[in-house]
This record gives C-alpha cells, structure tokens and sequence, in this order.
C-alpha cells in the first residue's frame, strides 16, 4: 500500500505490529509536505521538533508493549485559528502574526492526549473570513488539482493539505461552509458537526454563534474516527452541549436501503453550474440504486440565508475582533496616543475583507439600524430553521451540491458579492446548527465536486452512513491528482 | 445663594456594587483585592483570542438575592448582551453586562425623611463584569509618559442597581445610598468596602421649578466612589444647573465626571457625542432559566435586612437612635445579636458596644467582623458588673485586657484579683482607717458639707484600687459617720 494515501486505520495497523514507527511516519509526512509546499504553500508553521519529539513517545510506548490508541503516532495538523500552545496561531492575520497561545484549545488537548502528531499549522482565509484561501494575510494557497485554482476557504490550508497526502487528517472550522466548501473544491472529505457537538474553546471567534471546529479527512471512515476524539461536552464552552457521545464508527455502515433523502430545490437554482448539476444528480441516481427514497423537496425561506448569515456573521466578527487593538498582543503599531495606536494597529493588521465585515457587522448593530438589520436578520434564521425541521419530519437527510461551481482560478474572484453568493448552499446549515458534510461526488472539467448530507442536530450518525455507502459504492475518493502518484509510491 | 426656594432636586442613581464572590464572573481567577498587578488574570480574564466565558453560578445567587432584599421581580428568563466600546481596561473591547432582560426590575427600598417613610423606586438590577485598571506613571492620564493597565480587577462581577429618578433631595439621595449600601452588606452581596472602590456611583441630576411635574433636562456624573463625593458633587451640580436656569440659559443633556480636587462637576460628552454600545446578545453564554424554586432557596437564605432589624432592637427597648447606629454596619448589628443571646441588658450592651469597644476597635482599624472581644466575653463582661463582682469603671480596664490579651474576664478579674470587695469585715478595717487619715474631711462632713463624704468614697476606692463595692463603702461610710 501507498503510505501517504493510507486511511488511519491502515496507519494504525502498521504502528501497531511495528512494521513502521511513528518517527518514520512523521518524517516520511515531513519530507513530502518539503516537496509538496513550495507548490501549494499550505502551511503557515511546521513543527517538525515538536512533531518529532510527540513521535519519539509514541514509539516508546510501542516499544514497552502498551497499547496505543488509533490515531495515536500519526501526524495530523490544525487551521491556524485553532490555539495551540507555545505555537503560534496567527488566523492567518498580519495582527495575530506574533501571537503564541499560552494555553491550548480543547480539541488540540484532546487530540495531543490521543497521541497525534502535530506537523503545523495551515492557511486559511484571515480570521477565517473568505472562501478562496486568497484573503490570508500572508500568501495564497494552491488547489492540489490545478495549482492555478483556489483550494476554498476558509479552510482552504486544511483541505490542500490532506488532497495533497501532506498530512492524513486535518482539522478546519465551519462558519458559513468553511470546511464543506474547500472540501468539495480538493475532493476531501469535510464534516461540520451540529452546533455545540465539538467546543469551540481555543477557537478563535469569528462568529461565536455560527463556529463549528470539524475534521477533513480522506474517507468518511477517517472522519467518523477524528469526530471520536474531537466531539463531546466541554464546560469551558457554555454553548456546547452535554449529550451521550456515541462511538460514530458503529454507523460506518454500507446500506441506505429505505433511508429518506429530500432533495431541496432551492439547492438547484440559479447560479448553479451545469456540469456540477450533472455530477449531482448522477450522485442521487447512486442513492436511488442503492434503495433510498429520494425526493425532491422545498425549504422556502433559503433565499434569504445569505444576507441574514452576513448581517449575522458581521455583527458577531464586528465585537469578536475588537480585541485586537495592540494593547495586549499581536501587532501594535507606532502612534502618537492612545486612539491613534488602536487605529493605526487595526488599520495596518487587518486585511481588506476582514475590514469589510467589521465594518458591516458595527453597522448592522448600530442604534437605530439594530432592528432593521441584525434583529430582523435573527428571525429569517428562526424561520429557516423551522424550514429545516418541517424537511426533517419528513427526511433522514437532506442532499445538494455542496457548492454552485468547482473551484475558481487564484485571482478570477474579486467581487465579494460574487464570492459570498458561492457559500449558497452551505450558509443555511450553519444558521440553523445542523451537522453536514461533504463527500467527493466526481468531477467537473478535472476538478473535484463536492456533495452535500444534512442532518438533524445530532444526527452525525446517520450522515456518516450515507456518506459512507455513497463512498464504498463509488471510486471518486480513490482519485488523487497525477503529480502526488510519483510522490504517493513509497511502498509498505 | 441657594437653589433650593426656587428649584426641586430630582435624582436618580446607578449604582454598581462589587459581588462577593470567591472568583470572577466568567473565570475561575481570584477577586481578591490588592495582588499584585496582573497576577488574578487568566487567558479568559484577559480575553486572548479564543476563549470563551462560563457564567460563575454564585454571581447569579447573589444577583437573585440582592433582588429579593430589593423587592424586584426575579426574571424567570434573563441573558447577558455585549456593550461594545473601546478603553484598553476592557480585554474584549466589549464589557459582558445585560441590556434588555435583566436579572432582576421593578423594586423598591424604603428611606426615613423628615417626612416619614418613603419608597424609592428601583428600576433594574443586572449582572456585568468589572474593568481593569489604568496605572498612570504620572499623576494623571494626561501628565504620564506612558499608562499600564493592571486586569486583577478584569472579570469582578459586578452588580449595576438603577434606582427611578425619586429621589428629591441631596439628603433623600445619600439616606437611599446608605440604605441600599446597608442592605448589600447586610444580604451579603458585597463587603461595601468603599475605599477599596467596591461601591461605585453615577448619578442623574435635574432640576424643575417648585410645584412642576415635568422634568427638566439631566446631566448624568459619572464614578463617584463615596458618599462623600456624592454629597459634594450633588451640591454643586445642584448650584450650577440652578444657575443657568436663573439665568435663563439651558442645562446641557451630557455626560460629566467630578474633579475631586477642585470640587466641580466637568464635561465628558455631549449627548451627540454619546457612545453608541452596540448592545447584542452574547452569542458565548446561554439565557439564564430561573425557575421559582430556585428564587425560593434563596429567598430562604436570606438573612434579616437592616429595616427589620431597627425595628426589632427597637421592640428590645433600644431608641431609635441606637438601633440606627447599631444597624449601620452587619458586623456591628450581627455582634449584638450574639452578645444579646447571653442574656444581659439590651441598653447596657448597646452602650458598651457603641461606645468603649467601639473606641477600641477605632484605634486599631479593626471592625466587629474580628474583633478581638468576643460577644461572649462582652456579655461575660457585663454580667459581672450586674452579680456585683467588679464596678463600672473597673470593666473598662477589664475589657481593654481583653482586647490586648484575648483572656476571658473571669479569667482576669481572678488573674490581677480584681472582684469587688463586697465583705463588710473586710471594708470596714479599710473605711475606719479611711475615717482616722482624713480627720478635716470627717468634720467638714459632720459640719454638713455633703461633699466630703465624696472625697472619702474616693479614698476608701484609692486604696483598694477601685476595688470597693461603691454602694458599700457609700453605707459603711455614713453608718461610721452617724455615730
């Protein structure tokens, strides 16, 4: 088997029985993520030490005969928004470029105390705010397919960085399709947990209401996996919830036979590219073959997700980032007094997008235009939940396209407008906390589709089995781009 | 001149109170007064990127109670909301307070004017979180080179309790602060230390003709920290806007802070100028459910309130002048209490308390929360001035022993031999050679000069060191006398 493309299981079995060392498979990762960089500059921080060092114990610990844990010994790494400590974690932000956590989020101790290896820490959109990984305060990352296309954002350093075996798993945040979006754009694997399944602590806000820290990953086994160690109460986030956390492997099930899939057709509207419908709607006859009941269905008040989640997300990013004023940390720059310092600071840190929603969401909240903007913004997201639960007494899961088009060229976007209408599909999941993921589907001119599952709050189970059938059923997940299969030969 | 024959005083007040709690409201760092800088603080406390707060229960029982003291009505639904604004005290650039569904509204306290009783409305009562702290190194923000900012006190719950604009005289003002300080000290809600800056006031001033209804316009003054400055910062802000309407001018609508120092009022902003907070809900925390059964435990909890209290030292025979002084702090009130339960005379302790342990504890600072005399020994004090074992004038040498040593009285009475001569055998040796040594004072006495028996009394106490039972020397005396 081909090392980088192995799932972690596979990886697992070889640490286990000692065929290979987690020291082995750090470098091994290293070395390609040293060939694969200077193309898609993923990456912000590697840590090649630190990853070295968590290595070492992994070994030893075989090496004494205890037993170890699936993912312990293999490297993963984390969206630069996502706090580790001793380790930088700059959102991708010139204001943040300095900043070293001194603690660390919880889903970083979780996955330290399941004995992963963090190799670094990925690109993204600044402060998580764009979708093409163009927004980054510091360079651009590449698509894996088309090194002249975008990977997605805002994730987009996170799913580069698995399409491209760089590492084998990942972990991104989802505040409008952050994960689901350059999923589908690198052809990975990218689930968005119901809201308050994984805690946000350590994650750095930009719309505390909408967040959602999850996994990409090669396969939905992978996923199910991650989503074990990630998931579950945690009371240093008062919005995450305390629920019965189930072993999400068991619905690792190949069967969607009777399974209801409503198919909204406000998914399929305008916007939507032909040859991304195509590969969608191949995607629902693979359901129908597969004995599931698909069938079109209607969530009317989709249409206005979208100015709704920017007023909303605007408002939230426009206080979260207050913060940053260089008082404390990150960039302070030289001014003549104290007004001056927060101005200047945040004027030359910030990038142009993030000062765009600032500037939006302090409208939105501002005394006078409250009501008509970010109150009534808050009831189209009652109502669009509520179109969400009328869908689901009815379906299991709910299917579209996971993106209007396949990934855009670095640079052909440069209308926000133009940009924010490609979050379509995934805003609507986010306002209303539902889990959902996205799952290679084919492709459309060389480059991956991504399909969308929606589920009930807490219905990750039943997301992984669709997801999972489609997959063991199709071979789109077995694709990789042709320069990785050189790479990707290293035999075991 | 005066305002007053012409204007009415019309005053409301927002008064914030430090909660006493263990720790902070959103962290679990310290509240404690006086570390040093920045050593209380955490990631949350200093709101570094990522962090998330998580609401410290104990605040919302204390917010609950100070409710119930206050007669309001307990929300059974209640959120936190962000006011946004910039200051480098504020870690988040945004304080966590609540804006439209406060913990607690629509109360009342009852103050004493030379009118009688009257209720002064409450408006609301919220949670919020405390600043840090600005240290200049200069004297002043605009003479410093450079400012620091210390966050021990970033995260203090704070308790913010808005008062109806009912108050309409400098006196009804302070008489509300005292009352509404007293009833957070006695509902343990703060320690009220208010040199420490734990009570902090605003206050919304106006002025209107004598016989008018309608308000004039306002001027709100900002972080007065004694009733002191209160009383000072009333008065002058009384006298100006007094003068501009005299003077047929207008009173501005803005925001003014108090100079101390120069005894005026000075303005901050304008109306125009007035921050726009931008208040939404904190999308971090989740609503506050309060069902009834948890207001009814802490209604249970909730010890008696200063009013009830003066009127039950009054029902003891106390005046309503000792009642008042004895109720101005818990610590003191709670001290007769347990005192009283030893069974000694209600106005005999009220005076010992008010006054020679009061002077006591003056000296030292000391409060009656650690006194050295304990209310027992107080009471153990007092019971042996009334069986007779020592006089008045010997307890107070007593309980200064105490007060140095700790020792129980009967242990020093007994320790320095201090009980009272009570047996006559043993007086009358002492008064007869009284009687021989002052053979000038004996006849004075005899020639009808009452006043000499006095000085004899003062000798017989003189040689036994205050010792002599005073009722008996007196009787010893004027029997020797008469014969």
């Amino acid at each position: 088997m081909k090392l980088l493309n192995m799932s972690l299981a596979a990886l697992h079995r070889l640490l286990k029985e000692k065929k290979i060392s987690s020291t082995e498979l750090t470098k091994e990762f290293l070395r390609h993520i040293q060939k694969a960089e200077p193309n898609l500059r993923s990456f912000l921080t590697i840590t090649e030490e630190i990853a070295l060092r968590k290595a070492e114990e992994t070994d030893k610990k075989i090496a004494g005969q205890q037993p170890i844990g699936i993912l312990e010994g293999i490297p993963m790494a984390l969206k630069d928004n996502i706090c580790t400590e001793g380790i930088p974690t700059t959102c991708a932000s010139r204001i943040l470029e300095n900043f070293v956590p001194p603690y660390d989020a919880t889903v970083t101790e979780k996955l330290k105390e399941a004995g992963t290896v963090l190799v670094g820490k990925l690109n993204m959109d600044e402060f998580a705010m764009g979708s093409t990984t163009e927004n980054s305060g510091f360079y651009p990352t590449a698509n894996p397919w088309d090194f002249a296309r975008v990977p997605g954002g805002s994730s987009g350093g996170s799913a580069a960085a698995v399409a491209a075996r760089e590492v084998p798993f990942a972990l991104g945040s989802d505040t409008g399709g952050s994960i689901r979006q350059p999923a589908a754009f690198c052809g990975v694997v990218g689930l968005k947990p119901t809201y308050g399944a994984v805690s946000r602590y350590g994650l750095v806000a930009f719309a505390s209401s909408l967040d959602q820290i999850g996994p990409l990953t090669k396969t939905v086994e992978d996923s199910a996996l991650v989503l074990n160690i990630i998931a579950g109460h945690d009371p240093k986030d008062s919005t995450s919830v305390p629920f019965i956390k189930p072993d999400y492997t068991q619905y690792l099930e190949n069967n969607v036979k009777d399974m209801k899939i409503g198919v909204p057709r406000e998914f399929f509207a305008q916007g939507l590219k032909p040859e991304v419908q195509t590969v969608i709607e191949e995607a629902v006859r693979v359901y129908e073959q597969l004995g599931a009941q698909v069938e079109e269905c209607s969530l009317p008040h989709m249409e206005y997700a979208l100015p709704a989640y920017y007023l909303i997300a605007s408002a939230e990013c426009s206080s979260n980032l207050a913060r940053y004023d260089g008082v404390r940390y990150g960039y302070r720059a030289k001014a003549e007094d104290m007004i001056d310092m927060f101005t200047t600071s945040r004027t030359e840190g910030f990038g142009q997008e993030v000062k765009r929603r600032i500037m939006l969401g302090t409208y939105a909240l501002s005394s006078g235009y409250y009501d008509a903007y970010y109150a009534k913004a808050q009831k189209i997201r009652t109502l669009i939940k509520e179109d969400f639960e009328q869908a689901f007494t009815k379906f299991d899961v709910l299917l579209s396209p996971t993106t209007p088009t396949i990934a855009y060229r670095l640079g052909e976007k440069t209308d926000p407008l133009a940009l924010y209408l490609g979050d379509v599909y995934t805003i609507p999941i986010n306002l209303a906390g539902l889990p959902s993921i996205s799952l290679p589907a084919g492709f459309a001119d060389g480059m991956p589709v991504g399909l969308q599952l929606i589920g009930k709050h807490f219905a990750e189970g039943i997301l992984l089995r669709a997801a999972y059938t489609f997959e063991q059923n199709t071979e789109h997940h077995k694709k990789i781009p042709a320069w990785l299969e050189e790479a990707s030969k290293n035999v075991f | 001149m005066s305002f007053s024959d012409k204007f009415e005083l019309v005053c409301g007040v927002e008064t914030h109170v430090e909660m006493a709690t263990k720790t902070k409201i959103f962290c679990g760092c310290s509240t404690e007064f006086g570390g040093e800088q920045n050593t209380h603080v955490c990631p949350v406390c200093l709101g570094l990127p990522g962090v998330l707060p998580v609401l410290n229960k104990e605040v919302v029982n204390l917010a609950i109670k100070a409710g119930l003291a206050l007669n309001c009505i307990i929300a059974e639904y209640s959120k936190f909301d962000r006011k946004n604004y910039y200051y480098p005290d504020l870690p988040k650039n945004y304080q966590t307070s609540q804006y439209d569904l406060p913990i607690c509204k629509n109360g009342w306290l009852e103050i004493n004017t030379p009118c009688g009783k009257k209720k002064i409305g409450i408006t609301r009562v919220h949670m919020e979180e405390d600043a840090g702290k600005l240290v200049h190194s200069g004297e002043t923000i605009t003479t410093s080179k450079s400012s620091g900012v210390d966050y021990n006190r970033a995260g203090v719950p704070l308790l913010e309790i808005v008062s109806e604009p009912d108050l309409r005289s400098v006196d009804e003002v302070l008489a509300y602060l005292e009352e509404l300080v007293q009833i957070m000290d006695y509902a343990g809600i703060s320690d009220c230390r208010m040199e420490q800056g734990s009570v902090r006031f605003d206050v919304n001033v106006s002025l209107r003709p004598r016989g008018s209804s309608e308000f004039g316009t306002r001027t709100e003054i900002k972080n007065l920290n004694s009733f002191n400055s209160v009383r000072r910062c009333l008065e002058y802000e009384s006298e100006r806007q007094a003068e501009l309407l005299l003077k047929g001018e207008k009173v501005e609508q803005e925001t003014r802070t108090w100079d101390e120092g120069q005894g005026i009022t000075l303005s901050l902003r304008s109306k125009e100028e007035a921050h726009d907070y931008r208040y939404f809900p904190e999308p971090d925390l989740v609503p506050i459910i309060i069902e009834r059964e948890w207001v009814e435990r802490i209604r249970a909890s909730l010890s008696e309130l200063p009013a009830a209290k003066r009127e039950r030292l009054k029902s003891l025979g106390l005046s309503e002048y000792d009642a008042a002084v004895l109720t101005s702090s818990k610590a003191m009130a709670d001290y007769f209490d347990e005192a009283f339960t030893f069974g000694v005379d209600a106005k005999t302790l009220a005076n010992w308390i008010m006054g020679d342990l009061s002077a006591l504890l003056k000296i030292d600072g000391c409060s009656f929360e650690n006194s050295p005399v304990s209310p027992r020994q107080l009471a153990g004090l007092l019971n042996l001035i009334k069986d007779g074992t020592i006089s008045g004038k010997i307890a107070k040498a007593v309980l200064e022993e105490i007060y140095k040593t700790g020792k129980d009285p009967e242990v020093i009475v007994k320790e320095k031999g201090l009980a009272q001569i009570s047996d006559a055998g043993a007086l009358e040796k002492i008064v007869e050679g009284v009687l021989a040594a002052n053979t000038k004072s004996v006849e004075d006495y005899l020639a009808g000069k009452e006043t000499a028996l006095g000085y004899l009394v003062g000798q017989v106490m003189k040689a036994t060191q205050g010792r002599a039972n005073p009722g008996l020397v007196n009787k010893l005396l004027k029997e020797k006398l008469s014969r």
